[in-house]
């Protein structure tokens, strides 16, 4: 079913105010996770900014900050813990975590509650980079991206692994035999309450990756966070589909790709990409080829 | 009561499945891996109605029963050597919850060089995270150990999550007699059937937990914590009164052999204890005083009960299992600093024996008190064991008096 904006939830499940950023895609992809979920939800939240900026901006449901990597390990014992006690129906577990908490330092952990058939919704919002200490690498940065530990300089043109080789979470969860997967993004809120909507009503784990353009991180104006997030999908960088008992569909398909350049030229850290043709046409060809490898598995 | 013959890790398996416990996530390592395994047993026989979270690593586990803690369950998870190493991060965030976990840790040795045989090194260096440390020297003091950890750590006073441990193989796999009480006793000595403890996540009681604390209101947290841990030792206290008044078993902080009249104490945790006590017998027979108190309460640290046990002994010879290196034995410090201020102030000296399982026979106590007798005399840390400079033993230099 499409969720329509007439059909979305309107209960605001976050209290008013937060410390985020100006133009913050994680609290915007939060609220709307929260509202598709409802209250009848528990949030254990990896650490990463969105547990801190959380901090005011209080959900109003219970919320579990815990550590960096362990949160699906937390959400397993409180599935098993709640099944044992006859408590389990009627209840929503939602993990939500940054790129760096879920592909890097808690895949391990994320893998083994999945391959356990825990139930629970994984929510990943993707700023690909480290933004809570201060905007590092991560295993979804972008290719040739700036971060501060891949810098650009004599030596560097910013992250040096191949956009090929960028780990693909929704694909890591699918080689799983995950029976729900998606891809969302915080520029498409119909689309991404839909994905959440869906997520919820399958027993067992499932896990959403939401695409989350950081204008801190990014060097973007604060105005453009849902701008950027359209261009990334309008570009093909990202692609918005899902994965349900390993049958995969695209969701928000598109029609003619734009160039890269429109999606790049709004951030700094790829200001020196922009600047040079050779490394722009470096970007677009890895784009072009991710993105040709995953439409071809949709066949 | 009934008489059985199990090995520490059966003692640990049957007092936590005595104690129905709900949730159990365990990750295998050698030599605590059999306690996993019997539970594995206990609940697909259906003789325990719990949930096994078959984690990929100790991280998770102690992670998972976080979790099923968070929502009220009583949970029980083992461990060891590597893998509580690799707990390490998520201990201080179960003590920090307050989350009344219990741990069964069969104490081996870490790496590198590899050794799977027991010393205290992994316990110990996971002294100050703010769990109850308990250690039992024989099969007995597991299964009484696990029972009153329970009690313990889901006291209301107390709210801290609690560790038995056991040495690796001597006592993990070496099976004795074990007085097993039947499940009704359990069920009076622990506090009800979960969910007792109010769950911290409720939907229908939103709050939120594990968040920023600013330094303003840091230390209050810090002294709750550390005032609970200490005050667990009375409350402890109260569960081995009723746990002897219903079993007839005598527990205590410090448990004292031969110390009344002894003019040389040995300190220590452990089976080694077991052996300490034979070694003092035979010593007092040749004319030497020797006393033994043996450390069963470790977390919090029993300063009053130990002063008493040492008494006015001229000597304290502090056996440890461990080494923090650099400085000394990681028990020394302790001892020291509780009996500095003790009315005899005795000399401590402190022993580093049976590291990475190296056996500790009554030769090994006796050489040690053999060294000891001879008092202070400049040197603090000797190593019996080792092969070292001129007389065949090496020692750290102690400050000189
Ligand atoms: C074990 C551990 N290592 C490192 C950190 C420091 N740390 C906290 S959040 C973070 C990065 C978070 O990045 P990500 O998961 O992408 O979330 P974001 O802040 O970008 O939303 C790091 C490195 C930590 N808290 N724990
Ligand atoms: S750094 Fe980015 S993700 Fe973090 S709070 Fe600011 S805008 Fe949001
Ligand atoms: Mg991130």
């Amino acid at each position: 079913m499409t969720v329509r904006l007439k059909d979305l939830p309107t209960e605001e499940l976050l209290h008013k105010g937060n410390l985020a950023c100006a133009g913050c895609p994680e609290m915007v992809g939060f609220r709307h996770v929260l509202r598709a979920l409802g209250p009848e939800t528990i949030v254990i939240n990896a650490t990463g900014c969105l547990a801190v900026i959380t901090q005011m901006g209080v959900p109003k449901v219970p919320h579990f900050h815990v550590l960096f990597e362990n949160a699906p390990a937390v959400v397993s014992g409180i599935d098993d813990a709640l099944r044992v006690q006859g408590r389990r129906e009627g209840v929503n577990l939602l993990v939500v975590a940054g790129d760096g908490g879920t592909a890097d330092i808690g895949l391990g952990s994320l893998s083994g509650a999945i391959e356990r058939g825990q139930d629970f919704v994984y929510v990943c919002f993707d700023n690909e980079m480290y933004m809570n200490t201060g905007g590092q690498r991560s295993g979804t940065t972008p290719y040739l991206a700036r971060t501060t530990t891949t810098p650009v300089g004599a030596e560097s043109r910013g992250e040096p692994r191949t956009e090929m080789r960028r780990k693909d979470m929704v694909e890591i969860a699918v080689a799983h035999g995950i029976p729900y997967a998606a891809s969302a993004s915080i520029g498409y809120p119909l689309d991404l309450v839909e994905r959440v909507e869906k997520a919820a009503r399958v027993r067992g784990p499932t896990y959403i990756h939401v695409h989350s353009p950081c204008p801190t991180g990014w060097g973007m104006d604060p105005a453009k966070t849902v701008e950027a997030a359209q261009l990334a999908v309008k570009t093909g960088c990202v692609v918005l589909y899902e994965v349900e008992d390993g049958k995969r569909r695209i969701t928000r398909g598109v029609a003619r790709r734009a160039p890269v350049e429109e999606y790049l030229r709004l951030q700094s850290r790829f200001r020196h990409v922009v600047a040079d043709p050779v490394a722009l046409a470096e970007v677009q060809r890895g784009v072009d080829e991710r993105y040709a490898a995953l439409l071809a598995r949709m066949a | 009561m009934t008489t059985e013959f199990w090995n520490g890790n059966r003692a640990a398996a049957e007092a936590a499945r005595q104690a129905r416990v709900q949730v159990v996530a365990a990750y295998p390592i050698t030599p605590q891996t059999h306690t996993v395994e019997y539970l594995s047993e206990y609940v697909a026989a259906g003789r325990l109605d719990a949930r096994l979270v078959r984690v990929e690593s100790e991280h998770s586990a102690l992670s998972a029963c976080c979790g099923a803690s968070a929502v009220g369950a009583r949970t029980f998870t083992a461990s060891c050597s590597q893998g509580l190493q690799l707990m390490s991060e998520v201990l201080y965030f179960a003590s920090g919850m307050r989350f009344p976990i219990v741990m069964a840790i069969a104490n081996r040795t870490l790496s590198v060089p590899v050794s799977i045989w027991a010393d205290h090194q992994d316990t110990l260096v996971n002294r100050d995270c703010g769990w109850i440390q308990l250690y039992a020297a024989s099969v007995q003091e597991v299964y009484d150990l696990v029972l009153m950890a329970f009690r313990t750590a889901e006291d209301p006073r107390v709210h801290l999550p609690a560790m038995v441990a056991y040495d690796g193989f001597i006592l993990s796999h070496a099976s004795e007699p074990v007085e097993a009480l039947p499940d009704e006793e359990i069920r009076a000595l622990l506090p009800p059937e979960p969910p007792h403890l109010r769950p911290l996540l409720d939907p229908n009681d939103p709050k939120q937990f594990g968040e920023v604390l600013f330094p303003d209101f840091y230390p209050d947290i810090e002294y709750k914590k550390h005032r609970a841990l200490e005050e667990s030792l009375e409350v402890m206290g109260e569960a081995f009164e009723d746990f002897h008044s219903r079993t007839g078993r005598r527990l205590s902080p410090v448990e004292t052999h031969g110390c009344e009249d002894a003019e040389i104490v040995l300190v220590g945790l452990g089976s080694m204890m077991q052996t300490a006590r034979h070694a003092a017998t035979r010593l007092r027979a040749e004319g030497t005083k020797v006393g033994v108190a043996q450390v069963r309460v470790y977390r919090p640290f029993p300063d009053r009960d130990l002063v008493e046990a040492v008494g006015g002994a001229r000597t304290v010879l502090v056996l440890d299992r461990d080494i923090g290196y650099g400085s000394a034995g990681m028990v020394y410090p302790d001892v020291t600093r509780a009996l500095y201020h003790a009315p005899s102030r005795p000399d401590v000296l402190n022993f580093i024996v049976g590291t990475g399982g190296k056996d500790i026979t009554p030769k090994t106590i006796e050489r040690c008190v053999e060294l000891g007798r001879h008092g202070y005399r400049g040197m603090s840390v000797f190593w019996p064991d080792a092969r070292g400079p001129a007389e065949g033993i090496a020692y750290t230099p102690g400050v000189k008096a």
